[in-house]
């Protein structure tokens, strides 16, 4: 990794290429964060590699001025395994949507989890096929109507923060479109943990599926629908910060903490992974009655888990320090030979 | 009792038993010591579908044929002067296998009224009494009987003893062809080092075989086959699969680029990736992906970021690669598929032999998308294709597909291999770093063979987007222009094209430059397309064979070569592939020649079809 000696700018990062997706999407808020918190890593753009699949999203690396890929559908994942793999070396992240990664892509979206190089996964969801015009998607909230699904939907959505815990994820996060400095934040931690990070990002298609997150996003209902996560706070949300999250053992409640229960609220600990996936399952349907707010921020980090690059190259390293670099004679030699004259 | 010597030219020994009887490691060892005698040998597997099959039935029947001589051999043989059979399912499925009047070495304790029954065979037919043997020369034998006598108050249980059966029937081979204990009694010891017990058992039972074949009056004949003439120099044997291995793992040390292979297990492909996986201190990185998608995929990243990629499969799995296959030629970078075919459709006859995949590999891709295709003809010979593969894929900057298949990817050979310092190089250049580079990089500019600069990550002022979508020429920008989109086009074509000034003419393998009949073949038809059309040139025939390994593109002088002969048969273990596309590309009036069996050609079948083509039966 070198180091730079002047700060490049937000600026440095964009692209001569002309950013088409719809106006209003979602998409450029995204952009945007990622293109201003690169200048404060403190690397050079070559280092910086953007690997997309197939969808609105996966347009990303043509906007970016670094090292990028436009791949296939769902094989972003993939691509970027072996490109950490053998080039540790270089930031990768994997742009994708929920379509491209949970889809199609499902496969090397879990493995990648289990593997865990270090690789940041931007998943963006918008709960629709957007390039497409307009399916449901693996997100998509049961009955939901589309072109495709005239009566409605008929498959549960994926909850994608309790299927990355599911895979062993080391980190996972959630955030917004509609929240730049929330969105900032998480993807310094995310750059920062070694390791896989996965980034969830509620992303409005303003075209296909408007207002899929406005209950988290607008004024009116925001505060009492989401619930931010600070690592060493109390959960707290609601208009006046008045409702908290207990635990009863494992049964989470939501307790007015304006009656003088603050004192037991639950303390979010990042590390937790039996409190992470209980929070994972906070996932109920907002009409619901008495459901929980939807959580944000960073569910779960684990460092103590190596990247598989590390893992991958050690075994290199070692084999060639045990048996000395390889022989080429002696390989093709093998074992026994025999001459003719 | 004097025993009569007999000087043999060749001979070709098939051994048979249940899969769990270790007749392939037998084999092998009566391999290695031929092979030490200086005989020229090739030898093929016949591996049971299931693994696990049940034992005694045919199912679970595995066999391994050598065939080895005082001249070249170039095939394991197609009958076999003896057989040995372990039960009686290995005697039902093989005797076809056997010339008539061979010898049948029989293991009497695999005829018991349960064998028979696993086999199938009513007890009054049990072919040992029912006089069905009668053409052949049979040498009942109770090696198990014998095996456990010879080891009583060894100590050993009795299936650690009857593990050692084969062992007598090794040394009593050695003894019938004069072959020396000595290789394998070294190697009983360095593998069983650890368990002097069962080292001895081994040593004791394959001296008891030897001993057999001295003493009883059973054998009457031994034996000789003088070394063959083969070129001097120092030798090894070499499996097809192990030959790609060691050819990628060549390459990679010529071009001075660290290998990456990228890949999912199957049949019978797997052992490429066993082999690499050994060499992790040759920077050979092997990674078994989710699946046979991201095994490609890997592979692709591994190539952007500057690694030799490799990935390789056997044919459902290339199918699942084709959508990859397609980006690595949008992205014009350097990328090896090796398809060791077996066959299909689907998921076929995975253990069995065939050469359907060849319009697989030139067509199956949606869109034009072109890609080199080259093929090995013998399991030596896979060194050197697959070294080309990465050769033609580096130079070109482009996927160049290797198809083997699983006669010659488990068959082995002599290899007179070669030294490291007489591999040529393989230079390999990324694009150098610009400083304060002001102008946009750009990643689609061509060299004369119309290759495109690898600029990998990490260089400065090279940043650059590729990706899936048609791309500008020399910007790499996406483009729906449509003019661009046909230039694009040819020039992935022509850039595949001009690959015919970097690859060796065609040659034939034998008979004169032209003649009434020329067959053609390509990968593993080889040995057996090789003996026959020289059968045929014995017997006063003007027939020449002509064996492709570059096919596409093909070498340059092919088209000439076809028109000088009166007819020309494309033998293929095929429904007739490269029959269409010779057709195709030179108006040839060409003779499809296929055997879709999942078994190799028989020289001895190809000789009679080429008799009846020249006289027009
Ligand atoms: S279709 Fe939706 S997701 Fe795609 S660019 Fe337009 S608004 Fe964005």
């Amino acid at each position: 990794m070198s180091e730079l000696t002047t700060k490049l700018t937000a600026k440095d990062f964009a692209s001569d290429q002309e950013v088409r997706w719809c106006p209003g999407c979602g998409d450029y808020s995204i952009l945007k964060q990622i293109q201003t918190v690169l200048p404060d890593f403190g690397r050079p753009k070559e280092e910086f590699v953007f690997i997309s699949g197939i969808g609105c999203s996966s347009r990303f690396p043509y906007y970016m001025d670094t090292y990028g890929m436009h791949s296939i559908h769902g094989r972003a994942t993939a691509i970027a395994t072996g490109l950490k793999s053998t080039r540790p070396d270089l930031s990768v992240w994997v742009i994708t949507g929920d379509g491209d990664s949970l889809s199609i892509g499902g496969n090397h979206f879990i493995h990648l989890l289990r593997r865990n190089p270090d690789i940041n996964i931007l998943l963006f969801n918008n709960q629709i096929y957007g390039l497409t015009k307009g399916q449901y998607s693996p997100t998509s909230e049961q009955g939901k109507v589309t072109k495709s699904t005239p009566m409605g939907s008929l498959d549960f959505p994926f909850n994608p923060i309790a299927l990355s815990l599911g895979a062993d994820a080391t980190f996972v996060a959630r955030t917004l479109d509609r929240d730049p400095k929330h969105q900032q934040m998480i993807y310094k931690r995310g750059y920062e943990h070694k390791g896989t990070s996965m980034i969830e990002i509620y992303q409005n298609c303003n075209v296909f599926n408007d207002g899929a997150f406005e209950i988290f996003t607008e004024k009116g209902t925001k505060k009492q629908e989401t619930l931010f996560m600070e690592a060493g706070k109390p959960l707290l949300f609601g208009e006046n910060i008045e409702k908290g999250i207990k635990l009863d053992g494992l049964k989470p409640t939501i307790v007015d903490v304006t009656e003088g229960t603050a004192n037991d609220l639950w303390i979010h600990d990042e590390t937790d992974l039996t409190k992470a996936t209980i929070l994972s399952r906070f996932f109920d349907d907002p009409a619901m009655e008495n459901h929980f707010p939807r959580p944000f921020g960073i569910f779960y980090v684990n460092e103590n888990k190596s990247p598989f690059e590390k893992l991958f190259n050690d075994q290199i390293e070692f084999s060639k320090t045990t048996y000395g670099s390889g022989d080429l004679d002696k390989l093709l030699a093998g074992k026994e030979t025999w001459v003719v004259n | 009792m004097a025993t009569v010597e007999t000087t043999l030219e060749s001979v070709v020994i098939r051994f048979s038993g249940d899969s769990g009887d270790g007749k392939q490691h037998t084999g092998n060892k009566f391999t290695n010591s031929t092979a030490l005698l200086g005989n020229d040998l090739a030898t093929f597997p016949d591996f049971p579908a299931e693994i696990r099959a049940p034992i005694g039935t045919v199912a679970g029947v595995s066999g391994f044929q050598i065939h080895f001589g005082s001249t070249k051999i170039n095939t394991p043989g197609d009958r076999c002067d003896v057989l040995v059979v372990m039960n009686a399912a290995a005697l039902k499925v093989n005797l076809k296998a056997l010339k008539q009047g061979g010898v049948i070495i029989v293991n009497t304790d695999g005829f018991d009224a349960k064998n028979l029954r696993l086999a199938n065979i009513p007890e009054e037919q049990n072919p040992l009494k029912n006089g069905s043997l009668a053409g052949y020369d049979v040498k009942e034998i109770d090696v198990t009987k014998i095996t456990r006598t010879a080891l009583a108050g060894s100590g050993l249980g009795v299936k650690e003893i009857d593990r050692c059966k084969n062992m007598f029937v090794l040394g009593l081979l050695y003894w019938m062809y004069h072959r020396s204990l000595d290789n394998t009694i070294k190697f009983i010891n360095s593998k069983f080092k650890k368990n002097p017990a069962i080292a001895e058992a081994n040593v004791k039972v394959l001296n008891a075989g030897w001993n057999y074949g001295e003493t009883t009056e059973m054998f009457a004949q031994r034996y000789n086959v003088a070394p063959a003439k083969m070129e001097p120099g120092v030798y090894r044997g070499v499996m097809g699969n192990q030959a790609v291995a060691l050819g990628l793992i060549a390459a990679s040390v010529k071009s001075k680029l660290p290998l990456f292979y990228g890949t999912y297990p199957i049949t019978p492909a797997s052992d490429v990736l066993h082999e690499l996986s050994k060499y992790k201190n040759f920077d050979i990185k092997t990674l078994q992906a989710e699946d046979e998608i991201a095994g490609i995929c890997t592979s692709i990243g591994a190539a952007f970021g500057g690694h030799l990629a490799v990935t390789g499969s056997s044919g459902p799995g290339i199918a699942l690669k084709t959508e990859a296959i397609g980006l690595a030629t949008m992205l014009e970078l350097p990328l090896v598929i090796v398809n060791v075919q077996r066959a299909g459709p689907s998921t076929g006859m995975p253990t069995k032999t065939e050469q359907a995949d060849l319009l697989q590999a030139f067509y199956g891709r949606n869109g034009e998308c072109p890609v080199v295709v080259i093929a090995a003809q013998s399991p030596a010979d896979c060194f050197t294709m697959a070294f080309e593969a990465c050769r033609i894929a580096l130079e070109h900057m482009l996927p160049v597909f290797l198809l083997t298949d699983g006669y010659i990817a488990n068959g082995a050979e002599p290899w007179k291999f070669p030294l490291t310092k007489d591999l040529p190089e393989i230079p390999v250049s990324f694009a150098k770093e610009r400083e304060n580079a002001i102008d946009k990089y750009l990643p689609y500019t061509r060299d004369n063979k119309l290759a495109r600069p690898w600029a990998l990550p990490g260089t400065k002022g090279l940043t650059h987007r590729i990706g899936g979508l048609e791309k500008q020429n020399l910007t790499g920008d996406i483009s729906y222009d449509p003019e661009n989109h046909e230039q694009m086009v040819k020039i992935r074509q022509q850039k595949v094209d001009l690959v015919e000034n970097y690859i060796p003419e065609q040659m034939l393998s034998c008979g004169a430059d032209e003649g009434d009949l020329l067959i053609i073949g390509w990968g593993g038809t080889y040995g057996a397309l090789k003996t026959a059309a020289g059968q045929l040139i014995e017997q006063g025939y003007k027939v020449s064979h002509a064996h492709i390994q570059y096919l596409n593109p093909f070498p340059k002088n092919l088209g000439e070569m076809l028109k000088r002969f009166k007819k020309v048969v494309v033998a293929e273990l095929n429904n007739g592939q490269l029959v269409k596309i010779l057709r195709d590309k030179y108006f040839v009036d060409a003779i499809a020649y296929n055997k879709i069996q999942g078994q190799p050609f028989m020289s001895s079948e190809v000789v009679q079809k080429m008799q009846d083509i020249l006289t027009d039966k």
